[in-house]
């Protein structure tokens, strides 16, 4: 038996001679790839790739820099999150959910705490300022999430600059999420029903400056980027994908709004109260990079707008409950904020403790065995930075999901990246994929 | 790889504390016209385009405010075209798969969201098969990015989609045993391989018994 060197320089499979790089002189690499007389090449990029945007594997077919074919490999990252639901209460279920798409982690949340409430059939009764926080929380994502995008899509492209900037910006919003929920990412701050607690003391002022600070800062890396002719030369007209393509691969979000089609689920199929706010839904019409690019520079501005509502709305509805009053579904204790962060609330300590039984019964119930949800499925939508996620969610009566399924917009649009990059050059793969902005946490779940 | 046991849980899995929690869901029947909503005219449009609607579609149920179809795999193609030419749900955001084991004879469901550009519109078409005989005609040339929600949901479910281009694993490793998200199959005590080293299962590591 031959024993198998992951470290050999190459080995011969029934596909022909697997070249493997394990450091070394790629001079030589190269004079033996040219040795085999093989016109086509086939060569793996990632999963341990700086350019492809998280553990994505390529498998790209090449003729000299022409890209023939390429193939996404997938499931590096896959936790079983849908899986391991099925074992956890439906609270509980935010806490996983939130860890599938890292970057938008609010997204996941809202999406799945709107199917659990259509399922409860409490739609209605969440509170008008649970759902403002919502929205207000999920905009400051998306600005976090956008900058992301731009700042690698700029560093894979050879812009180091943008990266500094876009990640000055999300420190803002991190902060902000720090602040409010206890937890810069994956919160699990939206829960069925509202969100786990109110807004701290200060916080509506210290979002307004933040506000103020990102919009003047946006404009840094606007100077950079728009106009710039190397930019311009590394995102136009790459990645074409046009509005026939976008339609039959089922893609959604900035790249089908790149093809000059105003679709955003926050205005056609408004949730959470998007109808109450005055927004613009940006396009492009140019199809490519240089398109998608300039829909999430300018869906800041716009994300920046819908804040700010929010905030004049939360002034107004001060002290207003951010959970349903179903005591049977609201989770008992609202966090009080200790000395050392976050803590419980000594009240409710209190009471459970020390004068009612019934609610310490109630308490308990509630946490370990959770809230039944009546038997149905669901489809519930958003709008997330990349498209439309949708959770479809089965309950069988139970305390616990019966099956949960997201439809994640980065695990959809991903298979854009063959339609976008063939037939044109192994490095315009980079802003193809970079302007998809796949998030593997999502993808694979 | 073990088919049983959790991270040191036995038995049903019910993490709640209180067992004798696990239950099938209750079907929910046919709906009775009107339907409400835009739902009326979607069936009335897809009747009317579509002449074997009545042997297609075995019930129409709306819930939670959404339409589903339940369609005859043999015909789900032809009303996957019909949909999508003549009442212009341009788009499909997928599949997804639901195991029933306690539904003799039917016991995988695949669920497609379909989504209408031109009317903003939604409809769920469902089709059952038998976990002896899941097989389900693809959707691949319908709706080209179907592709991979195909895959996934063989990988997780084994549900086979015949005439799809490669139907292969997709999240989980090609080689692997098993359909995760299969009721039967039990989470996590996965050992793991890494280049020659194996860790074994967490619920092997250590026994807190």
């Amino acid at each position: 038996m031959t024993t198998f060197d992951p470290y050999a320089p190459s080995r011969d499979t029934t596909e022909g001679t697997v070249f493997s790089v394990t450091g070394g002189d790629w001079d030589s690499l190269i004079q033996e790839i040219g040795s085999t007389k093989e016109e086509r090449v086939v060569v793996n990029m990632g999963p341990q790739h700086p350019s492809t945007h998280g553990v994505l594997r390529l498998v790209l077919e090449l003729e000299g820099e022409t890209v023939t074919e390429v193939r996404c490999g997938i499931g590096y990252l896959h936790t079983g999150i849908e899986k391991n639901m099925e074992f956890r209460n439906w609270t509980q279920g935010t806490t996983f959910v939130t860890r599938m798409d890292y970057l938008s982690p609010l997204f996941n949340e809202t999406a799945y705490c709107l199917a659990v409430e259509k399922l409860l059939g409490i739609t209605e009764d969440v509170p008008e300022r649970a759902s403002v926080i919502r929205v207000m929380m999920m905009e400051l994502n998306r600005i976090s999430s956008h900058m992301v995008a731009l700042g690698t899509g700029a560093l894979e492209l050879g812009a180091i600059t943008p990266m500094f900037f876009a990640f000055r910006e999300r420190e803002i919003v991190l902060d902000i999420f720090e602040m409010i929920s206890g937890l810069r990412m994956n919160m699990a701050y939206i829960r069925p029903g509202g969100v786990q607690q109110d807004l701290p003391e200060g916080a509506i002022p210290k979002i307004r400056d933040a506000v103020k600070t990102m919009r003047k800062n946006f404009k840094d890396n606007t100077t950079l980027l728009v106009g710039n002719s190397i930019w311009l030369k590394r995102t136009q007209g790459i990645g074409y994908l046009d509005l026939a393509g976008a339609t039959t691969l089922g893609i959604t979000g900035p790249v089908l709004r790149s093809t000059g089609l105003p679709w955003d689920l926050r205005k056609v199929q408004p949730y959470c109260g998007y109808e109450n706010y005055n927004f613009d839904v940006i396009t492009a019409d140019t199809c490519d990079v240089y398109g998608r690019f300039l829909i999430r520079m300018n869906e800041l501005e716009q994300s920046l707008r819908i804040i700010e509502q929010a905030l004049d709305k939360l002034e107004k509805l001060e002290g207003a409950p951010v959970m349903v009053a179903d005591k049977k579904i609201a989770w008992p204790a609202q966090l009080a904020l200790g000395s050392d962060g976050l803590g419980n609330s000594l009240n409710h300590i209190r009471e459970i403790m020390g004068t009612s039984m019934e609610s310490l019964i109630h308490h308990f119930k509630l946490v370990t065995e959770g809230f039944q949800v009546p038997a149905g499925q669901v489809y519930a939508t958003v709008e997330s930075p990349r498209g439309e996620l949708g959770a479809s969610v089965v309950s069988d009566g139970g305390t616990r999901p019966y099956r949960v399924h997201f439809r994640e917009p980065s695990f959809n649009n991903l298979q854009a990246t063959s339609a976008m990059s063939e037939g044109g050059m192994i490095a315009d793969i980079i802003g193809a994929v970079a302007s998809i902005d796949p998030v593997m946490g999502g993808v694979d779940r | 790889m073990t088919d049983s046991g959790m991270f040191g849980a036995r038995g049903t899995g019910d993490t709640s504390g209180y067992s004798g929690l696990v239950r099938t869901p209750a079907s929910t029947g046919s709906s009775e016209r009107p339907y409400g909503s835009y739902f009326d005219e979607v069936a009335d449009d897809l009747e009317r385009a579509y002449p074997e609607f009545s042997q297609a579609i075995e019930r129409i149920v709306v819930d939670c405010g959404e339409l589903t179809l339940h369609v005859k795999r043999e015909k789900l193609v032809a009303v996957a075209l019909i949909l999508r030419d003549s009442l212009k749900f341009e788009m499909c955001m997928g599949v997804n798969g639901v195991h029933y084991p306690d539904r003799t004879g039917r016991e995988f469901s695949a669920v497609y969201p379909l989504l209408s550009l031109t009317h903003n519109r939604r409809v769920r078409l469902e089709v059952i098969v038998a976990d002896a005989d899941a097989h389900i005609p693809t959707l691949v040339e319908v709706w080209a990015g179907n592709n991979w929600h195909e895959r996934e949901t063989f990988d997780m479910f084994g549900i086979i989609f015949d005439g799809h281009p490669g139907l292969t694993r997709i999240l989980m490793p090609d080689d692997w045993q098993g359909h995760p998200q299969r009721k039967d199959y039990a989470l996590g005590g996965i050992a793991v391989e890494y280049k020659g080293a194996t860790i074994p299962a967490p619920d092997e590591r250590r026994s807190y018994k």
